[in-house]
């Protein structure tokens, strides 16, 4: 037998049990300074390095480059517009992205022209296009519209189901600190924040709430009688709770991370930077804290919450006086 | 005979999906045998893995109005006729967000598609002078040299209307004309102080136009709707009403009293939309009050039709380009390929973690998984020829991350049923007991997902959209499987010998329950709790229940009483 099963049998009698709630003080501290760190590293580096989408500015793909030095290409730009700040990246087997501030229709079609010169390709494949400083941010006004939106009736959901606004606080606080930090990782790659930056991040969102439910769920089973309990506190209950949904944690992240993980390997590794890389370092780091959270964050802040209620406290004082 | 009736019932739900399955098979294999437009076995892919350029456009009217809903589907409409066209090939024109269009283009656009899709269209009247019906003039038509002929009018026009107008070139273009070959050039526009030679927008007519009388932006309103006579009484005759303001009102006054009396063709004039004639009605009486009917043969969809292009007309909308992105084709293979590696080894990965986790019961989320993928790939192509749903790039990384939220519905059902198996239950108990707990599990879960999915769907644009889309897909076929694949395939599994007798490969391992420690009886209290055999609930209890359960005390109680 597994010692990974039997570990299962152990967690959900009781037998063996990891101290997640009663620990709570280590684990908020844990998250303060994760915070506090996923905060302060963007600021360090200089803040978010926000992709051409929310920018705005010109940009070329060269196909078919070859092994053609990078540098060429920023000499080529700076032929025709002098001193302008030319980015350069290879994006797939054989493509080249030059990125500029947003030129005028005739300089870019120079630059076009000029780059398919330079690098001696048909000048049909080297396509120009160019985003409007405010597209990136029409995106992200959306998409925060469509967070707050989320937030509320989610919150409404999770309060009616559980019948207690509590569990809807503390989930929300859990998603709370999965964004930060997974928004920190994120500008501490250093990868830039394109609008499949932020689709990653919307998932997020609904993975953390999606794994905060399923463990709460399973506390709601568990605490439906604890005032008639003599054996174990709420808080021990809660506890009891998280360690009986443990493994099925493990496993669902592992399976959760495990195609996200191959999307990031297969897309920073082949394509370059690209909508796949964007989500998929997004959502692999979300989901890894998002059940982190549930487990360390979530449960914990719940049994807090909820650890002032009168009957709670009373009933918790005869089980522990009975241990005496 | 219950064991019976459960495994009856499996089969049933099993065959249900089988059927579901079976539908749109059937359907997709109708629609491309019988070659109905669309239909295909692969879904239609978007922009950022076929190739092509995509614009977004905004509308920007004079005077700082927002464009309506119903401008914005007639700008769309009027978008798709000029690509058309235009010769580009097959254009997507979609509204997003209730604000901006988005065009998606095969290939990459040049300066003058541009230039023409992002001008205002242009609604103009203009007198009849004559016109014929456009009939092909065939390959041995002898090309007739335009610039020989004389382009002066023999006299001076009188005015809009007269015949002086057409002059010997005038009259040679306009016999030679065919309608059915490319006749304006992209983005052409006309001298509003000369004729015109056009044709009407179904390409069946060909016209001489006199000089522009009245423009569209003269237009206060226009709508469709029945004719009443003048009891007041309600006709089932459709027309469309035209509303000028005070400078459309003199110059169609002048137009009509002219036209009026006039013969055929010249009483009539025609509206023209980017130089296309859209209707060529005569004049039956002269209008001084800015109020004209048009009325013919219309339907209501035509007449709203037209209406809908008049009041578009009324109010020009001009577009600027927010942002123009252009795809290689090949890259968008790579991204297609890319994307569709990493799901594959994702999947693979996923199964040998589970076969080491759950042993034989992987081949259930094997199953599980592969009729899951199997009905998505459905519903999409479904999509892709009903509703023209495009697949993107970002559609693609939501069907990879829905692997996760699809075998976590299993995770939680098996976990379900191990902690049942733990409690001491046989198989086949724990396996209906574990499912009622972990259904609903699966259900208020799904359910967050799910409205994630919708919300992000209805109050974003883009590749946001696309995203959501899947997601949404994913988690309600997640829903259907687990309920009428993966559960009774399990409930039938737990009759197996294999299985049942708790093969140490079959991942329901017996003796794990066995071995488990089950000290003071602490699961007592939740198990006896859903066994309903706690009849007082404590308060804290009562506040948890869901209504189902509260209902289910409630009747208990009643019976006592």
């Amino acid at each position: 037998m597994s010692k990974f099963r039997k570990l299962g049998n152990q967690l959900y009698s009781g037998e063996r049990s990891f101290d997640f709630v009663g620990k709570k003080r280590l684990w908020y501290a844990i998250a303060a300074v994760a915070v506090i760190l996923a905060v302060s590293l963007p600021i360090l580096r200089g803040g978010f390095n926000f992709g051409i989408e929310f920018r705005g500015g010109s940009e070329f793909r060269v196909s078919n480059s070859q092994d053609l030095p990078q540098s060429l290409a920023v000499e080529t730009v700076n032929e025709i517009v002098p001193g302008v700040q030319v980015n350069v990246a290879a994006v797939g087997f054989s493509d080249l992205r030059v990125q500029t501030e947003q030129l005028q229709d005739l300089e870019s079609e120079e630059v076009r022209l000029a780059l398919a010169d330079a690098f001696g390709v048909d000048p049909a494949e080297v396509a120009s296009s160019f985003v409007g400083p405010n597209w990136g941010a029409d995106v992200t006004r959306q998409a925060l519209i469509g967070l707050g939106v989320f937030l509320l009736l989610v919150s409404l959901l999770m309060a009616f189901y559980f019948r207690s606004w509590k569990m809807s606080a503390a989930a929300l606080l859990a998603l709370a600190h999965d964004l930060v930090l997974t928004a920190g990782v994120y500008a501490g790659v250093g990868f830039e924040v394109t609008p499949a930056a932020v689709i990653g991040f919307l998932t997020i969102l609904a993975y953390s709430l999606y794994d905060t439910v399923v463990v709460f769920d399973k506390v709601r089973e568990n605490t439906l009688e604890i005032e008639l309990s003599d054996t174990r506190t709420f808080g021990e209950m809660v506890n009891l709770a998280v360690n009986q949904t443990l493994v099925r944690s493990i496993n669902t992240s592992v399976v959760a991370v495990l195609p996200v993980g191959s999307i990031l390997f297969i897309g920073s590794l082949i394509l370059g930077a690209g909508t796949l890389r964007d989500i998929a370092l997004a959502l692999f780091v979300g989901t890894i804290v998002g059940t982190y959270s549930s487990i360390f964050l979530a449960a914990p802040i719940y049994a807090h919450l909820r650890s002032g209620e009168k009957e709670l406290k009373e009933a918790s004082e005869r089980v522990l006086a009975g241990r005496e | 005979m219950a064991e019976n009736t459960t495994a009856r019932s499996a089969r049933r739900r099993i065959s249900w999906i089988t059927g579901i399955a079976a539908f749109f098979v059937a359907l997709i294999t109708w629609g491309t045998v019988t070659a109905q437009p669309g239909a295909s076995w692969t879904p239609e892919l978007a922009l950022d893995l076929q190739g092509g350029t995509q614009l977004i456009l905004t509308p920007s009217i004079a005077d700082g109005q927002q464009a309506s809903l119903e401008q914005l589907n007639q700008a769309v409409s009027i978008i798709r006729q000029r690509i058309d066209g235009s010769g580009v090939g097959e254009a997507q024109v979609t509204i997003q967000g209730n604000e901006n269009i988005v065009v998606a283009i095969p290939g990459s656009p040049d300066a003058n598609t541009l230039q023409l899709i992002k001008a205002s269209a242009l609604l103009e009247f203009r007198p009849v002078i004559n016109f014929a019906q456009s009939i092909p003039l065939g390959e041995d038509a002898e090309p007739v040299d335009l610039e020989a002929l004389s382009d002066e009018p023999t006299t001076e026009p009188v005015n809009a209307s007269d015949a002086a107008w057409v002059t010997e070139r005038l009259l040679a273009e306009f016999d030679s004309f065919d309608c059915s070959t490319q006749f304006r050039t992209p983005g052409q526009v006309d001298d509003p102080s000369k004729p015109l030679v056009t044709c009407d927008d179904f390409l069946r007519f060909k016209y001489i136009l006199g000089p522009v009388e009245v423009r569209g932006e003269n237009i206060s309103d226009a709508f469709s709707g029945t004719i009443t006579t003048q009891t007041g009484a309600s006709t089932n005759t459709w027309a469309v009403n035209l509303e000028f303001d005070a400078e459309g009102t003199s110059a169609f006054g002048s137009v009509t009293s002219r036209l009026f009396g006039l013969p055929s063709p010249q009483n009539q004039f025609a509206i023209t939309l980017d130089g296309l004639v859209i209707t060529a009605p005569s004049t039956n009486a002269v209008i001084t009050n800015g109020q004209a009917q048009i009325t013919g043969s219309f339907t209501q969809e035509s007449a709203t039709v037209l209406a809908d292009q008049l009041k578009y007309g009324a109010l020009p909308i001009g577009f600027e380009v927010q942002s123009q992105e252009n795809i290689s084709a090949t890259l968008g293979d790579e991204s297609l390929r890319s994307g569709l590696i990493a799901g594959l080894i994702g999947l693979i990965f996923v199964m040998i973690y589970m076969a080491f986790q759950y042993r034989g019961l992987a081949s259930v989320v094997l199953g599980s998984l592969v009729i899951a993928a199997l009905l998505v790939y459905l519903f999409i192509a479904f999509l892709s020829w009903r509703q023209g749903y495009r697949l993107s790039l970002a559609g693609v990384a939501g069907l990879i991350v829905a692997i996760g939220i699809t075998a976590d519905s299993f995770i939680v059902y098996f976990e379900r049923i191990r902690d049942e198996l733990r409690d001491g239950r046989s198989l086949e108990i724990a396996v209906e007991a574990g499912w009622k707990r972990a259904f609903r599990t699966i259900l208020v879960s799904d359910a967050v997902s799910f409205t994630a999915a919708v919300v992000l769907y209805l109050l974003t644009s883009s590749s946001v959209r696309g995203f959501a889309f899947t997601l949404g897909l994913t988690t309600l076929i997640d829903l259907m499987i687990v309920t009428l694949f993966t559960h009774p395939v399990v409930q039938l599994l737990a009759r197996n010998k294999f299985f049942a007798s708790g093969h140490r490969f079959s991942g329901f391992d017996l003796s794990a329950a066995k071995a488990s420690y089950r000290g003071r009886g602490e699961f007592r209290v939740g198990a006896e709790v859903t066994s309903g055999k706690v009849r007082k609930a404590s308060k804290e209890a009562q506040k948890r229940q869901t209504i189902a359960e509260r209902k289910a005390r409630q009747a208990l109680e009643d019976g006592d009483e």
